[in-house]
């Protein structure tokens, strides 16, 4: 691919971002991470809101209330692909919809209002009130609007600190996701009565993840006593002190919330993947393992069957991908790690990875799996991904909806592994269907075209 | 969303159920890609950006680039000067736009930041311009993002140098897609009218693939063509709610005549725009217009008897609803319920005007409304038709009724945005789809005796 590119290689990068960038084999040092982005960066991340949101929203009968101006609510309206086997709740958008006077006199009363007419439409059994930048700077006690409507209407109204600007990384959105959760299941005065079942933690039953993963642990024995929280309802998650393990997918989004409930109710944690086979393999296997014997057959007779059964196609994709160059870019390292050892598990080469919330240590696990030449980056910029996408001569990309059409202006193949998937991407048959879509879209007849045209 | 509208009477006056309207810096993020070589730039925090740059690029399929000044905690504190500074001297430096144009966002217009004199403090490289536009979220709608910046395009950049005018119009389009701007720019070219439109996205976000990544692609007016809008004859402001701000601050800068008209969607206001331009230049009106006219008139004669007196829900942005609305009653349809997400009472009186000289009775015109509003409605008072952006698709499928995909945002079908609403050739479209949309839906419900070749 001898595309051009509208800024000279050198020029893409700012130097305060040099040490965000490392190349495997080459640089010395650590890369920096975790901080801020720079003033005037075109970042491809969001905000401290942003987290707290995709983390709550789908808590499927909860009303989901943004106070602040319309449009933090119309943005986050519905674009999580998250199922739900019941409740539709959670794709309607709430907003107090503030207005001049509000900011100017505050928003307590308007949001006070809010509540109390969701309250009479709908009686949802939750709603979690997120504040945004304007409620930060003007002071809103939102805590204590939250509070008196809980007495007033005998239901959890839940305040979720989440103001946009204190800071650009998600992580500290899932924090305040992660607390009002916490508040959330806190037990009343009743005994917590401990069952064999198990939380499954930083799940958000995208295409329906969950429901495939919860299948294979009935095939196991274990039963899955709610998800963190994809298909999940107020009730089921406040049985989640009962469970007598926790499994941690998403780390970025959950580790603190496993942690919490640790101290609090003594529910050991690990983690787990179920993106790719083998991931999915060797978490059943630990899971089993704290089961026991009986989980432990079951579960490699399940492996076996299952292994056996994707095997073909999987070889059958293996042989048509082999030796693709690849590049990710997503959210967090966890989702990263899982994608560089799918697509090693086709045969292709990891060129290029990256993630918006990355931590030093996540990057020291990823630069262990990558082989010399590959370029590691944090919170980058669309000029840098398309320096590397072109340096590195990559086929196909995996990242988020702001990269998608930037990997296919280069003739670069795409595929979706954030808000926008629709594909279930968990489990065997998730290997598959990545395998499948990575195919799909590296593989089409239609990049053949980017260079034909009629002479002028 | 399907189960969540109670069947009995309720109270909905606090806040916004389901909102039909998105904040003003997404509209003025659109407005500034516009212009060529620009790099639209959010003062605010990040998410804002993020959020604007998704839902454009989601709604257009092209990579959508902006920059932003990436507030922290220190920032909402101490003011964003030293950010916005610092994101000047960087934008240029690293993505060397033309022009970077700022809006602001509720955040720094909580906090009071005074953005341009921090630009006049701020070092600009020599050649290279800053402009901005007060954008904050909690006033207006992303139509008035899209006004404000406009705006602040004729107020920075507009210059008459006091000679005679030339024979040249301006054309402010409006917040419509790519592809109705180039339909307007055909209609003007076909009239043999010399124009400067801005802003124009198109070959700006739906730029075509060549293998090469363009950050700033060869389309949008130049700085130069906007500068000279100043010493044009005429300008045809394009929409109430997205143009007639900055078509009059050109008038009143520049001297420059301004004709307020509707966005030229349906017959009557395709007809208006031409003669705008008939009457404004002394042209006479080319045979290949009169040829589409016609076909359109002989098109509305052909299908009439499949969408006469049907009634239709409509809910968009003000500019583009109301023609549409004039286009359907043209049709012979009946517009039960319109509203807007937009505030403008305006509005309101405008349509239920158009209504009245329909002779409709009972139809419902509403401006600052939500879709949760408008679900009731026709929950309660069923309709034939629904027209409006992708998230009325829950309306569609919870209600049953077939729905005609207009406006912005249309994240679930493809090629909408270049394909255009505007002029003869969009009344084309327009009358194709919606005739279409009941026919699907007459095949779909017919018993199977009644499922007839020929409809």
């Amino acid at each position: 691919m001898d595309a051009y590119c509208s800024q000279p290689v050198q020029e893409a990068l700012i130097d305060e971002r040099q040490s965000s960038i490392v190349t495997k084999g080459k640089s010395k040092g650590h890369i920096s991470c975790t901080s801020d982005s720079i003033a005037g960066a075109v970042s491809q991340r969001a905000c401290v809101y942003c987290g707290a949101r995709v983390v709550l929203n789908p808590v499927t009968d909860a009303a989901h209330l943004v106070h602040g101006p319309i449009g933090c609510a119309a943005y986050t309206w519905d674009i999580r692909g998250s199922l739900s086997s019941g409740p539709e709740m959670y794709r309607n958008s709430f907003s107090t919809d503030l207005g001049e006077r509000d900011v100017i006199f505050g928003g307590e009363r308007k949001l006070a209002a809010c509540i109390d007419e969701i309250v009479a439409m709908h009686r949802p059994p939750a709603i979690f009130v997120y504040s945004t930048c304007v409620i930060g700077v003007i002071g809103d006690d939102i805590g204590s609007v939250c509070r008196e409507a809980s007495q007033r209407h005998g239901i959890d109204v839940i305040p979720v600190e989440s103001t946009g600007f204190r800071s650009g990384n998600k992580i500290i959105g899932y924090r305040a996701a992660a607390d009002a959760l916490l508040k959330l299941i806190q037990p009343g005065e009743e005994a917590v009565k401990p069952t064999r079942k198990v939380n499954f933690l930083g799940e958000y039953n995208l295409g329906g993840e969950k429901w495939v993963v919860e299948r294979y642990m009935r095939d196991i024995g274990v039963e899955v006593n709610v998800a963190f929280t994809g298909d999940s309802t107020v009730a089921r998650l406040k049985q989640a002190p009962r469970a007598c393990l926790n499994l941690v997918q998403c780390t970025g989004s959950m580790h603190y919330v496993a942690r919490r409930m640790e101290e609090a109710f003594g529910i050991p944690y690990i983690d787990v993947n179920f993106f790719g086979a083998d991931n999915t393999a060797e978490s059943l296997r630990k899971i089993a393992e704290f089961y026991g014997e009986d989980a432990k057959n079951r579960a490699e007779a399940l492996i076996g069957r299952e292994m056996a059964r994707i095997g073909p196609s999987l070889r059958k994709y293996r042989e048509k991908l082999a030796g693709k160059r690849a590049a990710i870019y997503v959210g967090g390292a966890f989702k990263a790690s899982a994608i560089i050892r799918q697509m090693k598990e086709l045969g292709m080469e990891v060129v290029l990875t990256g993630t918006q919330t990355g931590k030093k240590e996540e990057y020291e696990k990823l630069d262990g799996m990558l082989s010399d030449g590959a370029v590691i980056i944090d919170d980058a910029n669309p000029a840098e991904i398309e320096m590397f996408l072109r340096e590195k001569k990559v086929d196909v990309m995996v990242g988020g909806v702001k990269e998608r059409f930037l990997a296919y202006k280069l003739g670069v193949g795409f595929v979706d592994h954030n808000h926008d998937r629709k594909e279930c991407l968990a489990g065997f048959d998730g290997a598959v269907n990545f395998a499948r879509e990575i195919y799909r879209t590296a593989c089409s007849p239609v990049w053949k075209h980017v260079k034909k045209g009629v002479k002028p | 969303m399907l189960e969540c509208i109670p069947t009995r009477k309720v109270e909905h006056t606090a806040g916004k159920i389901n909102p039909a309207k998105a904040c003003q810096p997404l509209g003025a993020m659109y407005a500034a890609l516009g212009i060529h070589g620009c790099l639209p730039h959010s003062h605010g925090s990040q998410g804002c950006c993020a959020y604007h740059r998704m839902a454009l690029t989601r709604h257009f399929r092209d990579p959508i680039m902006a920059s932003s000044s990436s507030f922290t905690e220190g920032a909402s504190v101490f003011g964003g000067a030293a950010n916005l500074k610092a994101s000047i001297k960087n934008v240029f430096k690293i993505y060397n736009p033309e022009i970077m144009a700022v809006h602001t966002t509720c955040l720094s217009e909580t906090i009071g930041d005074d953005v341009p004199t921090i630009i006049k403090q701020s070092e600009v490289p020599e050649g290279k311009i800053v402009i901005h536009a007060n954008t904050p979220s909690y006033v207006g709608s992303h139509v008035t993002g899209f006004s404000n910046m406009c705006k602040a395009m004729v107020s920075y950049l507009a210059e008459s140098d006091g000679r005679a005018k030339k024979e040249r119009v301006n054309i402010l389009p409006g917040f419509v897609n790519p592809g109705d701007m180039r339909e307007i720019k055909r209609l003007v070219r076909e009239l043999g009218v010399e124009m400067t439109v801005f802003p124009d996205t198109s070959n700006v976000v739906d730029a075509p693939l060549t293998g090469r990544y363009e950050m700033y692609p060869e389309g949008g007016a130049t700085v130069a063509e906007i500068r000279d809008s100043g010493n044009s004859k005429l300008t045809l402001a394009l929409g109430a709610w997205s143009s007639e701000a900055a078509g009059a601050l050109l008038q009143e800068k520049c001297g420059v005549p301004c004709v307020p008209l509707k966005i030229p969607i349906g017959l009557k206001a395709t007809d208006e725009f031409i003669m705008a331009l008939k009457d404004g230049f002394g042209v006479p009106v080319p045979r290949s217009l009169t040829i589409e006219r016609g076909q359109v008139v002989d098109t509305l004669i052909d299908t009439h008897f499949h969408y006469q007196g049907k009634k239709v829900a409509v809910v968009g942005d003000p500019d583009l609803v109301i023609p549409l609305t004039e286009f359907l009653l043209t049709m012979g349809m009946v517009p039960a319920y319109v509203m807007t997400g937009t505030p403008g009472q305006r509005f309101e009186s405008e349509i239920q005007q158009m209504l009245d000289e329909a002779g409709i009775k009972d139809g419902v015109a509403k401006a600052e409304g939500d879709l949760f509003e408008l679900h009731k409605w026709v929950k309660d008072n069923p309709v034939d038709l629904l027209i409006g952006n992708t998230h009325c698709k829950y309306i569609a499928r919870a209600e049953d009724v077939p729905l005609v995909r207009f406006g912005f945002p249309i994240f679930d079908r493809a090629v909408h945005y270049l394909m255009p609403v505007v002029g003869y050739r969009g009344c084309l479209r327009l009358i194709e789809q919606i005739s279409n949309a009941l026919l699907e839906r007459r095949d779909r419900d017919c018993k199977d005796e009644d499922y007839e070749l020929i409809l």
